[in-house]
């Protein structure tokens, strides 16, 4: 191949090779995943109990719940860093809720209320101002938790209902956890969303060249407000399940999440660029942060080692690719 | 499958029931959960329960923690733990009730669950063993102050906000052991409401109003260094002392300068220590948690429970001029 020709290919991201090399890295992440779970199994004799196993998923169910959304923001070249402070400020207003005695029903509407006005806000700001998203939710990021900490200071929220609780400690069926079964059944539709409605084609297109995308008759704006909104949501969820499980909210709830649901995302095999990335990938990204952390867990290394560990894992996932396309270039040349 | 692999899986899979008993039969395995990983205060607590399990014998410590402040974080680490099925836990809670149901499953698997420092919800734990107690805190800043007046004189306090229930709680327990000191005199109580600014200015106001001051008591780790600074800038050293509550971080300076002769705060390695020793108590069946029960805390003397199944360590560890250095670098 000639350097002119690849001068001239356009940022199409979602090209045929593209797609290939997507799969590979599916394919790498599968392999990964197994890898570590063999490991586990022969470090710790405590790692295949399935009741241990199913303890260890609520270490990733309501992060991964928000990385499905954030997925396809990130698809469509825009980042939402507000997720843990929608959190914290949809847990404190649930919290605030009580006193109303709304009951389990009505915890999750506000819940899911707050998430969506969150989502809304920063969908206006990008879309109808034109800011750039990163900068506009790391505003939002301080914004929403700021308000929970004006409100709840150094106090708790708690006492919350029973059927609440359910949402974040009960169990469908033997160790298969309500939070499971919902991130299974969330993985489902994201999965069905973007691989293959129109929607999930106009994400690829918006990602790949915005541009173009308009002139080919995409809402561009309207899509991404969506997107803004689906993540807003999927964050009151999180706050939902996460507020159930902990039966208590402090302004610190999900102190730092955003990082660690854009860690998924982009282990994921999502371009950080935009156009390209699958919900596969994502799932098996939160199996294998998942498995780690708890492995490392049961050998008692401490967490700051983990986050050094995921740390070097992501940039290697963005810097590998790059690199791979330098040394070719270079070779091309 | 081939027979060779399946003889593999089955010598592995007996290897791992193996291990498991051998485990089982090791060490007593104490965990001592921190609020986080990387604060200093932890970490000598740390060394305090290492201290404690070489004196044991036969005992790990498996000393962890979040890596920031966060109940989320603690849960995760508490899951691993009773995965692992460590004999005690015992826990500095980021937050009394986040934590609860994760404990209560470690308490209905048979783990021994004990919180330190800051205190789970009764539910969720056999005992909460506190630094200190109102009354000894009380007891302790007077005492502090009186140690350096053998001919009495006149002190005032510098408290927090005048709704800080810790320091009115403490401030009325120095009240009831007043008796004891005939020659001190509380001239005056006033507040700094935990700001800086606002507390180096009441120490100003108290410095003018009461020129015969011997003593201020500021029972706040913001309080007592605001007042080491006024009493510096107004050249009184040697003249009045400042004492009470203070981190020996925030405090090395005071005493360095000699505004403050001595100052009290829990000692973190003591604490450590004391908790180590009663979760193997607990754990062993060599104690049991319940009220009125004591448990021994090795040379930390015996701890008492109260009807909630909460003891206090000790009175609050004195830090002068021949410790500090030790202790500034550790909290």
């Amino acid at each position: 191949m000639s350097l002119t020709a690849e001068a001239r290919h356009l940022p199409d991201r979602g090209s045929r090779r593209g797609a290939r090399v997507l799969r590979s890295w599916e394919l790498l992440l599968g392999v990964i995943a197994v890898l570590i779970f063999v490991a586990n199994t022969q470090a710790s004799p405590y790692f295949l109990d399935p009741w241990n196993l199913s303890d260890a998923t609520f270490n990733i169910t309501e992060k991964a719940m928000i990385a499905f959304a954030m997925a396809l923001l990130i698809v469509a070249g825009e980042i939402d860093l507000s997720v843990a402070g929608i959190i914290a400020l949809a847990s404190t207003a649930m919290g605030w809720a009580l006193q109303f005695d709304v009951g389990a029903v009505g915890l999750v509407a506000i819940g899911l209320g707050v998430g969506l006005v969150c989502g809304l806000f920063n969908g206006l700001l990008v879309t109808r101002l034109g800011l750039p998203s990163i900068v506009v939710t790391i505003g939002t990021m301080s914004l929403f938790r700021g308000i929970s900490y004006i409100v709840l200071g150094d106090q708790a929220f708690n006492g919350y209902p029973s059927d609440f609780a359910w949402f974040g400690r009960g169990y469908v069926f033997w160790v298969i956890s309500f939070e499971l079964v919902l991130f299974a059944a969330l993985a489902g539709i994201y999965a069905i969303v973007l691989h293959t409605t129109n929607f999930g084609r106009q994400i690829y297109a918006i990602g790949n060249n915005p541009t173009a995308a308009t002139f080919s008759g995409i809402r561009v704006a309207r899509v991404k407000m969506i997107l803004f909104v689906l993540t807003g949501v999927m964050s009151g969820v999180a706050a939902i399940c996460l507020t159930a499980r902990l039966g208590s909210t402090r302004p610190s709830i999900a102190f730092a999440w955003e990082l660690e649901v854009v860690t998924m995302v982009v282990l994921g095999g999502v371009s950080i660029l935009g156009g390209a990335g699958s919900i596969l990938g994502v799932v098996l990204a939160a199996l294998i942060i998942g498995m780690a952390t708890f492995g490392l867990g049961l050998l008692n290394v401490p967490g700051i080692v983990m986050s050094i560990f995921t740390g070097a894992l992501l940039i290697a996932v963005i810097a590998l690719p790059r690199l791979y396309r330098l040394i070719r270039t270079g070779r091309a040349a | 499958m081939s027979i060779t692999r399946r003889i593999a899986i089955a010598t592995g899979l007996v290897a791992g029931l193996w291990s498991t008993t051998a485990l089982a039969q090791d060490n007593m395995r104490i965990a001592l959960v921190a609020k986080s990983l990387g604060n200093g205060f932890f970490e000598a607590a740390a060394r305090g329960a290492e201290e404690a399990a070489e004196e044991l014998g036969g005992v790990e410590i498996i000393y962890t923690g979040p890596t920031s402040t966060t109940a989320e974080g603690q849960i995760e680490v508490i899951n691993s733990l009773i995965a692992q099925r460590v004999d005690a836990i015992a826990i500095s809670a980021n937050d009394p009730d986040a934590v609860v149901p994760a404990l209560e499953r470690a308490m209905q698997r048979g783990i021994t669950v004990i919180s330190w420092d800051s205190g789970v919800a009764p539910e969720g734990r056999e005992m909460h063993l506190a630094p200190s107690s109102d009354e000894l805190i009380g007891q302790t800043i007077i005492k502090l102050a009186a140690d350096q007046l053998p001919e009495g004189g006149k002190v005032a306090v510098l408290s927090a906000t005048s709704t800080s229930t810790n320091q009115n709680v403490w401030i009325e327990e120095m009240k009831q052991v007043m008796g004891d000191y005939p020659d001190i005199e509380v001239v005056a109580t006033v507040y700094g409401d935990d700001l800086a600014d606002k507390s180096y200015r009441e120490t100003q106001g108290l410095l003018q109003s009461y020129p015969d001051l011997d003593a201020i008591i500021a029972p706040t780790s913001v309080g007592i260094v605001a007042a080491a600074q006024a009493v510096q800038d107004a050249g009184k050293v040697g003249e009045v002392n400042v004492t009470g509550l203070g981190l020996p971080s925030e405090m090395a300076g005071a005493i360095e300068s000699g505004a403050s002769k001595s100052f009290a705060i829990w000692n973190p390695v003591d604490l450590g220590y004391a908790t180590a020793m009663i979760a193997h108590a607990l754990a062993t069946d060599a104690a049991t948690a319940e009220p009125g029960a004591e448990i021994s805390m090795g040379r930390m003397g015996t701890a008492t429970l109260d009807d909630d199944n909460q003891a206090a360590m000790s009175e609050p560890f004195t830090y002068d001029a021949s410790n500090i250095d030790e202790f500034k670098s550790v909290f």
